[in-house]
């Protein structure tokens, strides 16, 4: 592979080199990005320290500007989509532990990565989420009492993926990174100009999908961006129990450049996201951002933290939350008064209001769902086993 | 050129050229299936003609291969993927089983999954081990997935049009050691439906079901015995999954006596679900219990003992001889 200039990484917002229809997109054009250009690679991309205070550095001056439009206003909601999204994260959680659902992935914490990361897609970009990503179902539009059905147990996904461009949650670990490539491959046939994200954590980076997920896409120079929010644990496992070098690194490796922000700091994450996805919607090919955070809660309501990492840990990452931050950058810049916070407060308590009671509500499935959905043009074995199982189930009502 | 001789192999590169021309949505990818024509040469021509863009050359990693065509299936294409090898199917096995057959159930009915995965399978060409392995029961059991095998030209080219026209992930078995065999193709006929089994010759004493590469074994072993004055059917199911089991009973409440045949080991094989569905919908008919012929509970042998371990001619005769003797 030839070594291109560092030229060739830097942005290019408004040179009008749009990805041109079709043939252009030919299946083996190179990568952009080459070991040189990668060696510049910042290790932490950060907008807001812990304190709320902006940060102008050699790290983040790349992509600073792809926030400089962001307004106060701007500002405001994005520490809304963070206060609702950690309130029904939350009801979620309350809901599980009432019994009202078999499971819950918390999302505590990682509210900046989500937000940050789902608010720098346009419509028309196409999201392949893992189970946690509540806060960028909550920027697509997704219902959030539609996220609950699989974990209640009514569904095993249950909405229509192409109504908000949000496909359903995997559970298998790093599938999905795959069935984004392909989707973005798609994307660069058609001579879209979208882009596609797929999200994965630090244990997901360990599965060989992801592996070849990142060859996929960077010997077809597919437009997707690798969205791994490195949360520090998988269940109990450390990060070093999954990889002996930074995870943004791997990405060198491929072909393609890899980034480290500060995933508790929701503008940085905006930032960078904006950033790779331009690359991606102008013909460049993948980026892996790595979002650096921590998961405040269990892996899931089943697992018990405190047998896998100490307190200190814990509490050294509660000073760095991202939705305090933001909250003492508004306070300190004049950015939101108290009204705003106490508003805040109540929209947030009626939409967990809401959701405990569409839970609550929620009907079982019919049983005969069980045989529905499992081919699109149906299965002579299925039609016959639906056909026995409800006269069995009907014989039991003739009994009585 | 209404009718046509031609191999099984020439037959497929007939009907992937004839889906390409067809639809632009449908792709061809896999590993060495452009400039070379894949392995076996299925795709010979097909990228000159179509281009990078329709006929994909990928990296060598199957699950890769499978997990794109999922996304690239969710995008609105319909990828013919092609796994080189039957023993090289297993990287990608999860996301056949995990993703693939489930994506439009856990979507309620939401998103299609018109995904082909071609697979060159079973033995008898002498190659090293992974290349001669017959697992397609593995697939039949998954809910989800169809599972069919052509057994000779014809089928090759309509079946795998079926396939690829179908909205379920379809796995296409293809018998590698039949591909330079050739028959008649009739390409403005009407092909029969894609899950149903034909009879591809008549007899009343006894049915031999097979599929694939054993449909041709059968055959000769119906004509010998008939040497020595016994009539037997030959059914070929051509479907795994679904299986047609009312033509199996069609052909049993005639026949009264049924051998199943295939490569595949028999301990839990497509056999034994046959055998015991058949025992179930013809108890009464049968005048022997339902045998199987088939693979042993072995890794598939080096290819010196192959033709010891396949079952030919003597091993499915010996199987009549011992159904006719009940």
């Amino acid at each position: 592979m030839t070594v291109e200039s560092t030229a060739a990484r830097k942005p290019r917002r408004s040179s009008g080199t749009k990805r041109a229809a079709g043939a252009a997109n030919a299946a083996a054009k190179p990568a952009a990005a080459t070991a040189q250009t990668l060696d510049a690679v910042p290790q932490l991309v950060q907008l807001l320290t812990p304190e709320g205070d902006r940060v102008d550095n050699a790290e983040n001056a790349e992509f600073a500007p792809f926030v400089a439009d962001i307004t106060t206003e701007d500002l405001r909601g994005l520490y809304r989509d963070m206060v609702m999204t950690r309130r029904f994260d939350g009801e979620a959680t309350a809901l599980q532990r009432q019994g009202e659902l078999g499971l819950w992935a918390s999302l505590l914490g990682q509210e900046a990565a989500q937000i940050g990361s789902g608010r720098a897609l346009n419509d028309e970009d196409y999201v392949f989420p893992t189970y946690r990503e509540h806060g960028v179902a909550w920027c697509r539009g997704v219902d959030p009492t539609n996220l609950l059905g699989m974990f209640r147990g009514v569904n095993h996904g249950g909405w229509d993926p192409n109504l908000n461009n949000f496909h359903l949650y995997t559970i298998v670990i790093g599938s999905q990174t795959l069935h984004a490539t392909g989707y973005a491959m798609g994307v660069a046939k058609d001579g879209a100009d979208s882009a596609v994200i797929a999200y994965f954590g630090d244990g997901a980076s360990s599965q060989g999908d992801v592996a070849e997920a990142f060859t996929f896409s960077a010997v077809y120079n597919s437009p997707v961006v690798f969205f791994c929010q490195n949360n520090q644990w998988a269940i109990s496992e450390p990060t070093e129990r999954q990889m002996r070098v930074p995870l943004y690194q791997r990405a060198q490796g491929f072909g393609f450049p890899g980034v480290r922000v500060d995933g508790n700091d929701v503008l940085a994450c905006l930032a960078v996201t904006r950033w790779a996805l331009d690359r991606a919607r102008r013909g460049e090919g993948p980026t892996l951002v790595e979002a650096f955070t921590y998961r405040m809660g269990a892996h899931t309501t089943s697992d018990d933290p405190t047998k896998y990492r100490r307190d200190e840990e814990t509490a050294a990452w509660e000073a760095k939350d991202p939705i305090l931050r933001l909250k003492a950058h508004l306070l300190a810049t004049g950015g939101a008064d108290e009204a705003f916070f106490t508003e805040l407060e109540a929209e947030s308590e009626a939409m967990g209001k809401r959701v405990r009671e569409a839970v609550r509500a929620m009907p079982d499935p019919d049983t005969m769902a069980i045989f529905e959905n499992v081919y699109a043009d149906g299965h002579a074995l299925v039609d016959e086993e639906r056909a026995q199982f409800a006269a069995y189930l009907a014989s039991f009502e003739e009994g009585h | 050129m209404a009718v046509e001789k031609m191999s099984i192999a020439k037959a497929l590169n007939e009907s992937l050229r004839k889906a390409l021309e067809q639809d632009p949505k449908v792709l061809i990818m896999g590993e060495d299936v452009g400039k070379l024509g894949g392995v076996f040469r299925i795709t010979d021509g097909l990228q000159k003609d179509f281009g990078e863009e329709r006929v994909i050359d990928t990296p060598l990693a199957e699950s890769g291969i499978v997990g794109t065509a999922i996304g690239l299936a969710l995008r609105g294409y319909r990828p013919v993927v092609e796994i080189q090898f039957d023993g090289f199917v297993f990287p990608a096995y999860d996301q056949i089983v995990t993703q693939l057959a489930k994506m439009h159930a856990r979507a309620l009915g939401k998103v299609k999954m018109p995904v082909v995965v071609r697979i060159p399978y079973a033995g008898g060409i002498g190659a090293v081990e992974h290349h001669s392995e017959s697992p397609e029961a593995l697939f039949a059991h998954v809910p989800g997935l169809k599972v069919v095998s052509p057994s000779n030209a014809s089928d090759a080219y309509w079946m795998l049009q079926q396939a690829i026209l179908s909205d379920d992930p379809v796995i296409f078995f293809e018998p590698k050691r039949r591909y330079w065999d050739k028959g008649e193709v009739d390409f403005d006929a009407i092909p029969g439906e894609l899950h149903k089994a034909r009879v591809s010759r008549e007899g009343s004493d006894v049915t031999l079901a097979a599929y694939g590469p054993m449909v041709k074994v059968c055959l000769e072993a119906a004509a010998a015995a008939a040497e020595e004055g016994k009539s037997v059917e030959v059914l070929d199911l051509r479907s795994m999954s679904p299986v047609d089991f009312d033509g199996i009973q069609a052909s049993v409440e005639k026949t009264r006596r049924l051998v199943v045949v295939h490569e595949a080991p028999v301990f839990l094989g497509v056999g034994a679900e046959i055998a015991a569905r058949i025992t179930e919908r013809c108890f009464y008919h049968l005048e022997a219990p339902v045998l199987r012929v088939g693979g042993f509970h072995a890794p598939y042998p080096p290819a010196r003992l192959e033709d010891e371990y396949l079952p030919g001619l003597d091993r499915v005769l010996d199987a009549v001889d011992r159904s006719l003797a009940y």
